[in-house]
C-alpha cells in the first residue's frame, strides 16, 4: 500500500501489479471524473496533473506518484461554489456533447493556460491534439480556451 | 400531421400530494391495419406518461430517450414547456425507466404513419428492418434522429398543450369565468378583469378533475417563445466537473470487475481455459464463454493483467482464411455475376437507361468503394450486471434501454419485469449503443456469481468486436447529351440496409436504374452514424460531381439546375454558395468542393475548402454547412450536431479504415485507427434554414456528405478524382500515398 495525495487529500492505494494511476484513482479512490479511453496514451481522456504537469494516468504507474501532488477534474475548482475559468468558458460555449472526453480536455486546457496564459492557435493545437473528442467539439474547445485565456489574463493583471 | 394530435388519448390523474400526472396514448384507431397491429391492437391504447405538475410548481417531463449529448432532454423539455406556456426555470426532466409502458411508440409511428408529408422511405421501411425491430423489441430507442422528430412533435407538444388546456379549464371553472378570458404566461394562469391568478402547482389538483381534452391545439411557429431558442443544456454543468455518471462510472456495493477477450476471428470458439490463475493476484474467477474468455477480478487492471497472462487457444474455423483483398475481390466478382445472371434487385427504375447509353454524347462512369468502419465511441463498451436469482439489475449507457431489459431477461430466462435497467449517460453512441451484445456477455458472466460485476472492454476489444459499417462498392454510370443534360443514371451497389431512400438521388434525370445485391460477409454489421447514407452520400455526390465535369459545368450550378423542382435543395445550395463565397479566388493548390444530400428529414449542403500541398498532404481548412431541418428546435444544439457529424465523417474520409487480416480486424486502437484531432479540424460554419417543415434529424445528416465535399474539393485542386476512401490510401498522382 502507498499513499497518494489527490486534490490535497491522502488516499491509501494498493499499487501492486503496476496498477496505473487511472485505475487506482477510479476504482480505489472512487474519483470517476478521470476517464478511460484507450489505455495507451493515445486519447487523453485520462489526463490528470502530477505536480502540475499534464499526465496520462493510463500509462503512469501509481507507485511513481507517491509523494507527488495529483490533481484531477474533481480538484480544479478554487472552492466548491466557484468554477474554474476554464469550466466557465466550457459552459458558456456549451462545449461538451456526450461529455466523456471533457475531463481530459479540461485538464489539458488548464495545464496549458497555467503554463501559457495566452496561447496562439498553433500552441492550442499542439497542446490539445493529444485529446481526442469523438463528438468532434474541437471548434468549441478551442474557442472556450481562448475565452478562458482572456479572463485569466484579466484577473492576473488586476 | 395534425391527425395524430386528434388521435391522441390523454389521461390524467392526481397523485397523493396533489401532483397532476398526464399521460398520452396514441391510438391506432382506424389506421390501416398493417400499422395498427404494430402499435397496439384495435381499441387498445398504450399509455406513455409524459409529465407531472407538482404542488411545488415544478413541471417534470419524462423523456423516453437517452442523452447521448445531442441535448435531447433539453430540446424535448422545451417543446413541452412551449405548449404549456411554462416558465423555463420550473421545468425538470427525468429519463423514462426501461419498462414496457414507456415503449417508444411515437418512434414507430413516425416511421410508419404514412401521412402525406412522410417521406417515401418511411413507408417503404414498413417491410424492412425497422418493422421487425418494433415488433420484436419493445422499442425505446435513441437513433435515426428520431427523438425530436417524433417524440417531441407527437408526444411532448401534445402533452404540453393538453395540460395547458386542462389548467385553463380548471381555472375558469374555479373562478366562474370563460375559458377564453384566461391567459397563461410563464407558468402563471391569470384572469385579467377579475385580477385572479394561480400557479400551475396550485391549479394542478383541480385540473386533474377536468374531462380530458382530446384535441389540444398546438401553437404555430409565430407564437413560439421557447422553441427555437438555445436554452442552456441540462446536461452540461455535470460534464465540466467530473460528476456526470457514465456507464463505466457506476459503483455498486461489493461490485467486482471483469474483462473479456473474444475470438479475434469472428465466429471462432475458445477451445479450453486454464483456471489455475484463480485466487492469485486479485483474480477471482475465469470463465469460458464459448466464443470468449472472461476474467473476474478485484479491479479492471488485475483482470486485464490476468487476461494478458493467459494463453488463449481459439478454434478460428474457416473464417481465418479471409483477408481484405479476398473480400474486395469476392464482392466485385459477385457484382459481375449477379449482373451477368440478371439477378440484381431493383431499388429504383424509371425509363430505359440502356437505350440512352447507346446513343449518349458523353458517358461518365466510375467504381466507388468505401471501407469497413468501427464506431470507436469515446467510452469503451461496458456494462454492469447483478443477477439475483429470478431478478437482475443492469447499469449501462444504452440507446435502447428496453432492448437491454429484453436481452437480459432472455439470457436469464426470467420475466422482463424483473429486470431493472439503470440507464446512464452514454460516452458516445453513433449507433453502437443500440446493440445488446455486451449486455448479454455481461449477463453471462454475472450469472456465474452472486455479486454485481462490471464488465469493461479494452479499447482493443471495442475496436475488434464492433459491429461495422459495411465495406461497400457502387458502380456508377451516366449518359449526357451534347449540351450536358443528364439522360441516364445507373448505379449498382452492394448491401441495402436502411433507410432505403439513401440510394435515391434528388436530381432530375429521366432514366434511372438503381440496383443492388447482397454478397455474403462474415463481418458483423451495425448501424453506423447515418447508416446507408454514409455510403451513398459519398457514391452519388462524388459521381454527380463527375457528371458536372462531364457536362463542363460548375458543380454547384449543375446541382441547382437538376433540382429545380426541389425548393429545399435549392435553398440549401443557394445559402452554401453565398456563405462559402463559391467561385471566389483561392490560394494555389486549394480547391472547393460541394455536396448536398437529404437524410432523416434534414437537407444539408456542405462546401469544403481543401489544400493539397506538393507532398500530397491534404488539409481541410474550412467547411461551410447550410442545413434545413424544417425547424431547429434548439439552434445551438443543432449546430453542435452538424459540427459533430462533420468531424466524425471527416475521420472516416481521411483515415478511417478497418481491414480484415486472417479473418480478424487488423486495427486495435487509435494509433492504427486514427481519428480527427484538433490540429486536423477545419473551421466549421453552420447556417440554419427554418423552412417551416416538420423537424428533421440533427445527429446524422451532416455526416454523409463531408467525404464527397472534400474529395470534390481535391478534384478541384488537383484534377485527381478519389473514388476510394479513406483518402490516405490514394496517392493523389504522387508516389507512396499520403501516409
Ligand atoms: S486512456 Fe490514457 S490516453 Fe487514452
Ligand atoms: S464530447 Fe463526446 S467525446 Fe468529446
Amino acid at each position: 500500500m502507498i499513499k497518494l495525495n489527490i486534490n490535497d487529500k491522502d488516499y491509501e492505494v494498493d499499487e501492486s501489479q503496476g496498477v496505473p494511476l487511472l485505475w487506482a484513482i477510479r476504482e480505489q479512490c472512487k474519483l470517476t471524473g478521470t476517464k478511460f479511453g484507450c489505455g495507451i496514451s493515445q486519447c487523453g481522456a485520462c489526463t490528470i496533473h502530477v505536480d502540475g504537469k499534464p499526465t496520462r494516468s493510463c500509462i503512469t504507474p501509481a507507485s511513481t506518484a507517491e509523494g507527488k501532488k495529483i490533481r484531477t477534474i474533481e480538484g480544479i475548482q478554487p472552492d466548491e461554489n466557484t468554477l474554474h475559468e476554464v469550466q466557465k468558458a466550457w459552459i458558456e460555449m456549451q462545449t461538451p456533447q456526450c461529455g466523456y472526453c471533457q475531463s481530459g480536455q479540461i485538464m489539458s486546457a488548464v495545464a496549458l493556460l497555467e503554463a501559457n496564459p495566452s496561447p496562439s492557435d498553433e500552441e492550442i493545437d499542439a497542446a490539445m491534439s493529444g485529446n481526442i473528442c469523438r463528438c468532434g467539439m474541437y471548434g468549441r474547445i478551442k474557442e472556450a480556451i481562448k475565452r478562458a485565456s482572456v479572463k485569466i489574463q484579466k484577473t492576473s493583471t488586476l | 400531421m395534425k391527425k395524430w394530435t386528434r388521435r391522441a388519448f390523454i389521461g390524467a390523474g392526481v397523485l397523493a400530494g396533489g401532483t397532476l400526472v398526464l399521460g398520452i396514448a396514441i391510438r391506432p384507431g382506424n389506421r390501416s391495419s398493417k400499422v395498427a397491429d404494430v402499435i397496439a391492437k384495435d381499441g387498445e391504447s398504450v399509455l406513455n406518461i409524459w409529465l407531472k405538475i407538482a404542488k411545488d410548481n415544478t413541471v417534470t417531463a419524462i423523456i423516453p430517450h437517452s442523452e447521448m449529448g445531442q441535448g435531447v432532454h433539453t430540446a424535448l423539455a422545451m417543446m413541452l414547456a412551449e405548449e404549456l406556456d411554462a416558465d423555463w426555470s420550473q421545468i425538470r426532466f427525468e429519463e423514462a425507466p426501461a419498462i414496457k409502458e414507456y415503449a417508444n411508440h411515437a418512434v414507430a409511428k413516425g416511421f410508419l404513419g404514412g401521412g402525406p408529408d412522410v417521406p417515401k422511405f418511411l413507408n417503404e421501411t414498413i417491410d424492412g428492418v425497422f418493422l421487425t425491430a418494433v415488433k420484436s423489441l419493445n422499442l425505446q430507442i435513441t437513433g435515426g434522429s428520431a427523438s425530436v422528430r417524433f417524440t417531441g412533435q407527437y408526444g411532448m407538444r401534445v402533452a404540453g398543450a393538453a395540460a395547458r388546456a386542462m389548467l385553463v379549464q380548471a381555472a375558469a371553472k374555479k373562478w366562474g369565468v370563460a375559458d377564453e378570458e384566461i391567459t397563461v404566461e410563464k407558468g402563471l394562469i391569470s384572469h385579467a378583469s377579475s385580477g385572479q391568478s394561480a400557479s400551475f402547482g396550485e391549479m394542478a389538483p383541480e385540473a386533474a378533475k377536468i374531462k380530458k381534452p382530446s384535441d389540444p391545439i398546438l401553437k404555430t411557429e409565430k407564437d413560439f417563445s421557447i422553441i427555437g431558442t438555445s436554452q442552456p443544456r441540462f446536461d452540461i454543468p455535470e460534464k465540466v466537473n467530473g460528476k456526470a455518471k457514465f456507464g463505466i462510472d457506476v459503483d455498486v456495493p461489493n461490485m467486482k470487475y471483469a474483462t473479456v477477450a473474444a475470438s479475434p476471428v469472428f465466429g471462432g470458439k475458445l477451445k479450453s481455459i486454464d483456471t489455475s490463475i484463480e485466487g492469485k493476484n486479485g483474480v477471482i474467477k475465469v470463465i469460458n464463454l464459448g466464443n470468449a474468455a472472461a476474467v473476474i477480478a478485484d479491479g479492471y487492471w488485475q483482470a486485464k493483467m490476468a487476461m494478458a497472462s493467459m494463453n488463449l487457444d481459439f478454434d478460428s474455423g474457416e473464417n481465418a482464411q479471409i483477408n481484405q483483398e479476398e473480400i474486395i475481390d469476392r464482392y466485385r466478382r459477385e457484382m459481375d455475376e449477379v449482373l451477368a445472371n440478371d439477378e440484381l434487385e431493383i431499388h429504383h427504375e424509371s425509363g430505359d437507361v440502356n437505350a440512352e447509353f447507346d446513343q449518349a454524347a458523353t458517358i461518365v462512369e466510375g467504381e466507388y468503394r468505401v471501407p469497413f468502419l468501427a464506431h470507436a465511441t469515446m467510452e469503451p463498451l461496458n456494462c454492469t450486471v447483478w443477477v439475483k436469482g429470478e431478478e437482475a439489475e443492469v447499469w449501462c449507457g444504452s440507446q435502447n434501454p428496453l432492448g437491454v431489459a429484453g436481452a437480459v431477461a432472455e439470457e436469464l430466462d426470467i420475466k422482463q419485469e424483473n429486470v431493472q435497467v439503470h440507464n446512464q449517460l452514454l460516452g458516445g453512441g453513433f449507433g453502437r449503443r443500440s446493440e445488446t451484445d455486451i449486455i448479454i456477455q455481461a449477463t453471462k458472466i454475472a450469472k456465474e456469481v452472486n455479486y454485481p460485476v462490471k464488465l469493461i472492454w479494452s479499447r482493443e476489444e471495442d475496436m475488434q468486436h464492433d459491429v461495422y459499417r459495411e465495406l461497400g462498392i457502387s458502380r456508377m454510370k451516366a449518359a449526357l447529351d451534347e449540351s450536358g443534360n443528364p439522360l441516364a443514371y445507373q448505379s449498382q451497389f452492394i448491401f441495402r440496409h436502411h433507410p432505403t431512400e439513401a440510394a435515391d438521388i434528388p436530381y432530375d434525370v429521366p432514366n434511372q436504374q438503381i440496383r443492388f445485391s447482397t454478397p455474403s460477409s462474415h463481418v458483423p454489421w451495425g448501424n453506423w452514424r447515418s447508416v446507408d447514407h454514409s455510403t451513398h452520400g459519398f457514391y452519388s455526390e462524388s459521381f454527380v460531381d463527375e457528371m458536372a465535369h462531364g457536362a463542363k459545368e460548375d458543380p454547384l450550378m449543375f446541382r441547382k439546375r437538376l433540382t429545380k423542382t426541389e425548393p429545399r435543395f435549392q435553398a440549401v445550395l443557394d445559402l452554401v454558395k453565398e456563405k462559402s463565397n463559391w467561385g471566389s479566388e483561392l490560394p494555389q493548390n486549394w480547391g472547393r468542393g460541394v455536396a448536398v444530400h437529404k437524410s432523416f428529414g434534414t437537407y444539408v449542403a456542405e462546401v469544403a475548402e481543401v489544400e493539397v500541398d506538393n507532398s500530397g498532404k491534404v488539409k481541410v481548412h474550412r467547411v461551410v454547412c447550410a442545413a434545413d431541418p424544417g425547424f431547429a428546435i434548439h439552434p445551438d444544439s443543432f449546430k453542435a450536431q452538424m459540427e459533430s457529424g462533420i468531424i466524425y465523417g471527416l475521420a472516416a474520409t481521411m483515415t478511417g479504415e478497418i481491414t480484415i487480416k486472417d479473418g480478424a480486424v487488423a486495427q486495435s486502437n487509435f494509433h492504427d485507427y486514427p481519428v480527427t484531432r484538433m490540429m486536423d479540424s477545419p473551421k466549421i460554419e453552420t447556417y440554419i434554414i427554418n423552412s417551416g417543415n416538420d423537424p428533421g434529424g440533427a445527429g446524422e445528416p451532416s455526416t454523409p456528405i463531408i467525404a464527397p465535399a472534400v474529395t470534390n474539393a481535391i478534384f478541384a485542386a488537383t484534377g485527381v478524382r478519389i473514388r476510394e476512401l479513406p483518402i490516405k490510401n490514394n496517392s493523389l498522382g504522387r508516389e507512396g500515398g499520403l501516409g
